[in-house]
């Protein structure tokens, strides 16, 4: 049988969401973003979420996430998505809005709106992903950096005695009375991808359920802060990463 | 609801003129001297009238950066504080002028800086005219001088930053903010439907209805070139602005000797400092800058023509006398006359002033 023979439409069992832009990312090969943008991508296709989304880009390196998921979008300053959020969605309460964010928006510059719009309950989505780095800027310590990893503005490693422990936000969530569904998830293996996947989309069906805040953390990769190659950078989350920052449900109601 | 006269402070007239004008969203952060505004719209509950949306935020930042993503969305939304979270607020103000976002601010100034004092300032000036937060911008600037221009404003401001898609801001001080005075509130109008909505902003981050193109708000822009349009475009609509909505009030300005240039409360202290004057023979008028921004530069530097000299009253240490100055090329003395630190000068320091700076000159 032939290549053209097996490649016909009756065939396909998977196909690029149309939700997702038919461009180049200015994402690093390797970079954990493209799947979980694939992923909320799909999951609003899937949903017939298209006529009623609207998407809050952070600062990070994210920032141009509007340039990928073809829904509304609006760029918030740095830490202030779910401020922004906050306000799209009570303003529209029939559409659906959800934050996408790094580490440093939500869990440093961002911690105040985080935590008063989780608590709030707000009925929005907040997609959290933390790859331990500020990527954008050049690699600086982040909020979630462990403990003697090594960034632009800690060369020798992370000290607990110089820049204290790392925050774990979602563990902050979860007990917030406003949250409905808090989940640590990764993308990288098949088996973490489909995980994702599904803890996106009931994310997305608890806030047009209104149910109150759910958010989705993406524990990721960033090899080109991290300085390794997309392979290596895999295994240092799986064997470090994972320790700090353990994957699963914190809170599901 | 109909057009009604009642007595009530400025900062409770500001409530229930957004709740008339059709505001979509409030979002505030109490401060005194203007806790006031947020306190009167929970206790009128307008989400259960006009569906009006009102929200305490966790901080300053919080709520103007709400006030950026209902703008955002396309609703008619405002935001109210006082000087030290004014300042916190120029991060969003600057994201809103940026992204050509149109919004109502409202400052009722106090006494700075730091921390300062709650008594009433104008010392928000130069914060407020000259752009306030980073980058080439600036906001169209009211400054009421009466609770009823603190109501006729809320409207004025909106629909100008319809118009040109831009922040607006009520800068106020603590008098016109806390005093009560008698005031026509409009008849109320409804807020826009969804529908009219979409109409009016195109732009608008509201859901992608009927699988249109999707919308993007965002005042990020890496290509220079590209960003550098984007300056010029935002240039040629101040341009505009200056042309068609710089406001201003005269009084007796022809046939006076000197002239008094006053904005929001203080210019009416001014009015009887005028009278004091004139027992004494000195003639003189008063302009009143009703846009800040645009500054009424041309129709001050034409009321000065033949004038013998400018006295400036602000509740500052000199703030708007430079674009008295600039307006009046310096070609007869401009004087500045000002208490600060919360201190409200009588009518008869102002005429005293006038005499020593001015009139008694040698």
């Amino acid at each position: 049988m032939e290549l053209q023979d097996i490649m016909r439409e009756e065939n396909k069992v998977y196909s690029k969401p149309v939700l997702l832009d038919e461009v180049h990312m200015h994402y690093c090969p390797g970079c954990s973003h493209g799947v979980v943008h694939k992923l909320v991508a799909e999951v609003l296709d899937e949903m017939g979420l298209a006529e009623k989304t609207v998407g809050v880009s952070p600062v990070g390196c994210a920032v141009f996430a509007y340039n990928y998921i073809d829904v509304d979008w609006v760029e918030a300053a740095h830490g202030r998505a779910p401020a922004v959020a906050t306000a799209i969605s009570r303003l529209w309460p029939d559409n659906v809005v959800f934050t996408y964010q790094g580490d440093g928006d939500m869990a440093a510059i961002g911690t105040a709106e985080t935590i008063h719009a989780a608590n709030r309950g707000e009925n929005i989505v907040m997609i959290f992903v933390n790859n331990a780095i500020y990527g954008m800027t050049g690699g600086q310590m982040a909020p979630t950096t462990l403990v003697g990893q090594k960034t632009a503005t800690t060369p020798y490693g992370r000290r607990i005695d110089l820049n204290g422990h790392p925050l774990e936000i979602t563990n902050l969530l979860a007990p917030l009375a406003g949250t409905c569904y808090v989940t640590r998830q990764a993308v990288h293996t098949p088996a973490a991808v489909r995980k994702t996947k599904a803890a996106i989309k009931k994310a997305f069906e608890n806030a047009l359920a209104k149910r109150g805040t759910s958010v989705v953390e993406v524990v990721s990769t960033c090899n080109s802060g991290w300085k390794m190659s997309p392979e290596a950078a895999n295994n240092w989350m799986t064997e470090h990463m994972f320790k700090e920052y353990p994957l699963g449900d914190l809170k599901n109601q | 609801m109909k057009e009604e006269v009642r007595l009530m402070k400025g900062n409770e007239a500001i409530a229930h003129a957004a709740i008339r004008y059709g505001c979509d969203g409030y979002f505030g952060y109490p401060i005194t001297p203007q806790s006031e505004v947020l306190e009167t719209l929970e206790a009128l509950m307008p989400w259960e009238t006009t569906g009006m949306v009102v929200l305490q935020a966790e901080s300053e930042v919080a709520a103007i950066n709400m006030v950026y993503g209902g703008a955002a969305s396309g609703k008619a939304v405002m935001t109210s504080s006082s000087s030290p979270g004014i300042s916190l607020k120029q991060e969003g103000i600057s994201y809103m002028a940026g992204a050509s976002l149109p919004a109502l601010i409202l400052n009722v100034m106090r006494g700075g800086p730091g921390l300062g004092t709650i008594q009433p300032s104008q010392a928000d000036y130069f914060q407020a005219t000259k752009g306030g937060g980073h980058g080439d911008y600036h906001l169209i600037v009211l400054a009421p001088a009466t609770v009823q221009e603190m109501v006729d404003f809320v409207a004025l401001g909106f629909d100008l930053s319809f118009k040109y898609l831009t922040p607006a801001m009520i800068l106020a001080d603590g008098i016109v903010g806390q005093m009560m005075e008698k005031v026509v509130l409009p008849e109320p109008r409804p807020r826009r439907t969804e529908e009219e909505i979409r109409k009016q902003c195109p732009w608008a981050a509201d859901g992608r209805k009927g699988l249109r193109k999707r919308n993007v708000v965002t005042s990020l822009e890496l290509e220079s070139s590209r960003m550098e349009e984007i300056n010029h475009r935002l240039q040629a609509t101040y341009r505009q602005i200056q042309e068609n909505e710089t406001r201003w009030e005269e009084i007796d300005v022809e046939g006076a000797d000197y002239l008094i240039v006053a904005f929001g409360s203080i210019a009416r202290i001014c009015t009887k400092a005028k009278e004091i004057a004139e027992e004494k023979g000195i003639k003189v008028g008063i302009i009143r800058p009703i846009t800040l921004w645009p500054f009424p530069t041309e129709a001050i530097n034409r009321a000065a023509q033949g004038k013998k000299g400018i006295l400036c009253v602000e509740l500052n240490a000199g703030q708007m006398i430079e674009d008295v100055r600039l307006a009046v090329h310096d070609a007869i003395p401009v004087e500045h006359f000002g208490r600060l630190g919360g201190i409200i000068p009588s009518p008869q320091e102002v005429a005293d002033a006038l005499e020593v700076k001015l009139s008694n000159k040698k």
